[in-house]
């Protein structure tokens, strides 16, 4: 949640141990971290070099899969589930983008307008946290419901037919259309972009408003050049926060989509748990991981804030 | 024109309310529906307002038991987590030693990978153990995604320490095992709990890498996964509410708690 935010500034886990560690051995550390990272090694790598080694092989769920280095796996993957990628990226894109707009004023009322209330939306932000995801993103197919008041009230502003024209919605109905799905991955991430927000918004000197307002900025140049700048650190933890988990997703896609939704989480369950195709499932989770990865690098070298993560 | 600049002056605290309310919605949908005597096998349409379902919270077959066994899988998750990872906390801030950038981003990179990545190269390498899946398997998942999540936690607590207490401690007399117990634990106990309620919290939640490690064992989650597929039970609802209460009012409790600490100190 508020983990990226939390990262040190990169000199600062030197000092305390500037002085040589009294009374403790040398091997402590190594100690210390063992379990732990043995734990890692064995659930998180080692699964990962299987799963590498799955991708490369050829064979049947009967006869037993062998490492043959098939690389073409994936170039079929690609090639026959390529809408699938595409659309778990904009959707992810859109809902990240979404969570941003919606997030930001909240987390700026949190930080510097909620005074004493500041504590009780807060809890208000992190109490849903606490109630099954998939209840609340069920609770979704009531207010979309076809029909319902939501549906209903965009149909009497005519919003749906603007939606509906761009291919966002069809007819007048919004569940199982990419609106309903990204409807739902903006309301599943939004904390996890609102708490790194606020952390770095709550750290920003009040008096650096007053001192700009003194410099006769207007409210709106105040925010653009002082207040967004310096809370550029939780707008990039959140929006990775948001975006990883979002592109990966299948439960948004399954319970308020179609078959015209799916996103590559949804292939990659289905081809594991029900085709049981490993090799490809393989394949498009590796991908699936370039691809994370390789945004996730581009963007933050754009932001500038390598240090950060 | 009053109106124009009100708006303009509270355009934020709008905004933010609005998203707020955004947020809450579905909980009030489930608080709502957690009265309604649905026709059919869903619930999502209100038909009459009811509280059979807050009478026999348990009344659907199989619901408490994945109920019960998600809140087992949490506890254990829980503790080898925080265990785990304060210990990987403390020696990365405490300590200089070789790999410490290897292990930095082994840390990292379990939050930065989507989950479905995660849960299927799992289960790849139970498939190729030969693991029997279930029970242990969950766990052993669990832990492994709550870990990095409490290190991180930890680790802000920990760097945000003053060494000089633990030296004070030392000045007067204190054994390493003393000061470790007096002094360095309960000044890191506000972030060992925040990691462990994290990863409380994650765990009993979790879907998607419990729906692929699984086995055949139903967890909370699953079992609403499923009844999403075969009919929604009002009780459902009810669990959800529940939930949501019992963090809000447990929040409010510990702050109510804390507060009146302060006013004693003070």
């Amino acid at each position: 949640m508020s983990t990226l935010t939390e990262a040190p500034p990169p000199l600062a886990p030197e000092t305390p141990t500037k002085k040589p560690p009294r009374r403790r051995g040398r091997l402590v550390p190594y100690w210390l971290l063992l379990p732990g990272i043995l734990w890692l090694l064995v659930f998180f790598a080692l699964p990962m070099i299987y799963q590498a080694s799955t991708s490369v092989q050829t064979g049947s769920l009967e006869e037993g899969y062998k490492v043959t280095w098939h690389f073409a796996t994936y170039w079929d993957a690609l090639s026959e589930y390529w809408p699938q990628f595409l659309r778990s990226v904009a959707y992810a894109a859109a809902a990240t983008v979404l969570c941003l707009l919606l997030g930001y004023p909240l987390a700026y009322l949190i930080a510097f307008r909620a005074g004493r209330w500041r504590n009780l939306i807060m809890i208000l932000v992190i109490a849903p946290f606490f109630t099954s995801f998939l209840i609340r993103t069920l609770a979704w197919k009531t207010i979309l419901a076809d029909g319902g008041p939501v549906v209903g009230a965009l149909n009497t502003l005519h919003v749906l037919d603007v939606t509906s024209w761009l291919g966002w919605t069809s007819g007048d109905r919004v569940l199982a259309t990419p609106l309903a799905v990204v409807c739902g991955l903006t309301y599943n991430f939004l904390p996890f972009m609102i708490l790194p927000l606020y952390s770095s918004l709550e750290r920003i000197d009040g008096r650096l408003h007053e001192a700009a307002g003194d410099l006769y900025a207007r409210p709106a140049t105040v925010f653009r050049k002082v207040t967004f700048p310096l809370s550029m650190p939780g707008v990039v933890s959140g929006t990775l926060l948001t975006f990883i988990p979002a592109a990966g997703d299948y439960v948004n896609a399954d319970l308020l989509g179609s078959t015209d939704t799916r996103m590559v989480g949804n292939v990659i369950q289905g081809q594991f748990l029900r085709v049981l195709d490993y090799p490809t499932a393989a394949a498009l989770s590796f991908i699936l991981m370039a691809a994370i990865l390789v945004m996730v690098t581009v963007y933050i070298r754009r932001s500038g804030t390598e240090d950060l993560v | 024109m009053a109106f124009v600049t009100w708006l303009r002056r509270h355009l934020v605290v709008i905004a933010g309310l609005l998203t707020l309310g955004y947020l809450l919605l579905p909980n009030i949908v489930v608080t709502v529906f957690s009265f309604n005597r649905p026709k059919g096998r869903f619930n999502y349409e209100w038909q009459e307002f009811s509280t059979d379902a807050w009478k026999d919270p348990c009344g659907v077959s199989g619901m408490c038991g994945s109920l019960s066994l998600s809140l087992q899988i949490a506890f254990w998750a829980t503790l080898g987590a925080t265990a785990l990872g304060t210990a990987i906390a403390f020696a990365l801030v405490r300590y200089r030693f070789r790999a410490r950038g290897a292990v930095n981003s082994l840390i990292f990179l379990p939050m930065a990978m989507p989950e479905v990545v995660m849960a299927a190269s799992l289960l790849t390498l139970f498939l190729n153990m030969g693991a029997q899946l279930g029970f242990w398997t969950i766990l052993v998942a669990h832990i492994m995604f709550c870990l990095s999540f409490v290190v991180t936690a930890v680790k802000a607590r920990v760097m945000s320490m003053d060494p000089k207490l633990e030296q004070a401690a030392q000045d007067l007399y204190a054994g390493p095992f003393q000061t470790f117990v007096r002094v360095t634990l309960p000044i890191a106990a506000p972030g060992i709990a925040a990691g462990a309620l994290l990863a409380f919290a994650l765990s009993f939640d979790d879907f998607i890498i419990t729906n692929f490690n699984a086995g055949s064992t139903v967890t909370f989650p699953m079992f609403v996964w499923g009844s999403a597929q075969r009919g929604t039970p009002v009780q459902i609802n009810v669990i959800g509410t529940a939930m949501f209460l019992v963090a809000v009012l447990s929040v409010l409790a510990s702050m109510v708690i804390g507060n009146r600490r302060t006013k004693h100190k003070a």
